[in-house]
């Protein structure tokens, strides 16, 4: 049980970094690498490093996240007429 | 197969995946994205390689604490230097060729 | 490809060493004469504590940089404030209870999961938070404040591990008997200044596009 737990969440932290990196619209690569970090944090948990995924959740979700949604956002309002559709 | 063994070599694939991107794409900001990959790789393989025999090991986890921390602070600077280069030449890649302004999306 | 390859032998060749590191059964000899009860963060700040001080160095460097790349005007500038009343409202709840979890996490550090660098980065989101809100924050306009928040950590490391030498020990080695109390000060002071540091750097990175860019861009 716990097994095919972790090789899901290992299946899905590779997903994740390879859709931060593969997707076209440069917003959605930064929400993709706020979920990866999320992602890291529960595996720090599967790895009884507490004190990482603390670390983790703080930093890796919460700080950089906004550090890079604010810096796109600021791409964005400079360059309006390039602004990405999505990729849908 | 141990679990910590399985993380080690999650932490294998992500550095892989986080090189090749850092490699591959042009954007300043997506570099950023896989270079900070490429650092969660290495320090999932440091803390799931070191607890492989026995039980988790405070060292290497201080070790990792210590990197999140510094990897963050360049992460920080990082952007700030970006910014300001795009506020100064109007690009978002290092690149002088044709590509220049160009927002993303050369993957 | 070939890196990977690589880079997955090499890792489950040193799996299948196994080697036996006496390292652990070191640090839990000595864990009683560290001053905290959490082998984390007698790690971090007790056993490696030179790497912890070197690490707040680098930190200190990042946000000097950060703040000297930012044109001056930009750190207070009226117009970055959003006007969301949600995000003000939210706030009103949120700082508090942020401000009351870093200091938990910092007191929780020395017998559990948590310390100074978590709480750093709570203070920091803490501040983030403030920031988008558009609260005033008087102190982190580049000034006398925002510099001693800055060094504050690093000041408070470095003074205790060189009055270590001064008494006599090595450096960077605190006397057992109060050293969980000179732990506490240093992660307090690291504290303060993580959060000081991450926030200028996040206040630091908007470029305002009223001015034209002086050549050279503060560098």
């Amino acid at each position: 049980m716990s097994g095919w737990l972790d090789g899901l969440l290992v299946v899905s932290l590779l997903v994740t970094a390879v859709a931060v990196l593969l997707s076209r619209d440069l917003f959605r690569a930064v929400v993709m690498f706020m979920a990866f970090g999320l992602l890291m944090a529960l595996a720090w948990v599967r790895l009884q490093a507490q004190d990482i995924a603390l670390a983790e959740v703080a930093i890796g979700a919460g700080l950089t996240g906004v550090l890079l949604l604010d810096a796109v956002s600021h791409f964005r309002r400079a360059r309006p007429q390039h602004r990405s559709r999505g990729t849908e | 197969m141990s679990l910590n063994l399985l993380y080690a070599l999650a932490g294998v694939a992500l550095c892989g995946i986080g090189l090749a991107g850092f490699l591959l794409l042009n954007h300043l900001l997506r570099r950023l994205l896989a270079f900070n990959l490429l650092g969660s790789g290495v320090f999932l393989v440091l803390v799931g390689l070191a607890q492989h025999g026995d039980g988790p090991d405070p060292v290497p986890q201080a070790l990792v604490l210590t990197g999140i921390v510094v990897a963050i602070a360049a992460t920080a600077l990082a952007i700030v230097l970006i910014r300001r280069y795009f506020h100064l030449t109007g690009r978002t890649s290092l690149d002088t060729g044709n590509n220049a302004g160009d927002g993303g999306g050369e993957s | 490809m070939g890196f990977v390859v690589a880079l997955a032998a090499a890792v489950l060749g040193a799996a299948g060493a196994a080697a036996p590191s006496e390292l652990s059964d070191q640090l839990q000899a000595s864990l009683a004469r560290s001053g905290v009860e959490h082998p984390v963060t007698a790690v971090l700040l007790n056993f490696r504590s030179y790497d912890t001080l070197l690490e707040i160095g680098v930190l200190v460097i990042a946000g000097m940089a950060g703040i000297s790349l930012a044109s001056t005007n930009a750190l207070e500038d009226p117009a970055l404030r959003s006007a969301d009343s949600l995000l003000y409202a939210l706030q009103r709840w949120f700082v508090p209870v942020m401000l009351l979890l870093a200091a938990y996490l910092l007191w929780a550090g020395a017998d559990r999961p948590g310390g100074a660098f978590q709480a750093g980065a709570v203070l920091a989101a803490t501040g983030v938070l403030m920031r988008l809100g558009g609260l005033p924050m008087a102190f982190i306009r580049p000034g006398i404040l925002l510099r001693l928040g800055l060094v504050l950590g690093f000041a408070v490391f470095l003074l205790v591990a060189v009055a270590g030498a001064l008494n006599g020990e090595a450096f960077l080695a605190y006397p057992v008997t109060i050293a969980g109390g000179l732990i506490l000060i240093i992660e307090i002071g690291l504290t303060f200044s993580i959060g000081m540091i991450l926030l200028a750097l996040f206040v630091a990175a908007p470029v305002t596009d009223e001015h034209e860019p002086e050549e050279g861009g503060g560098l």
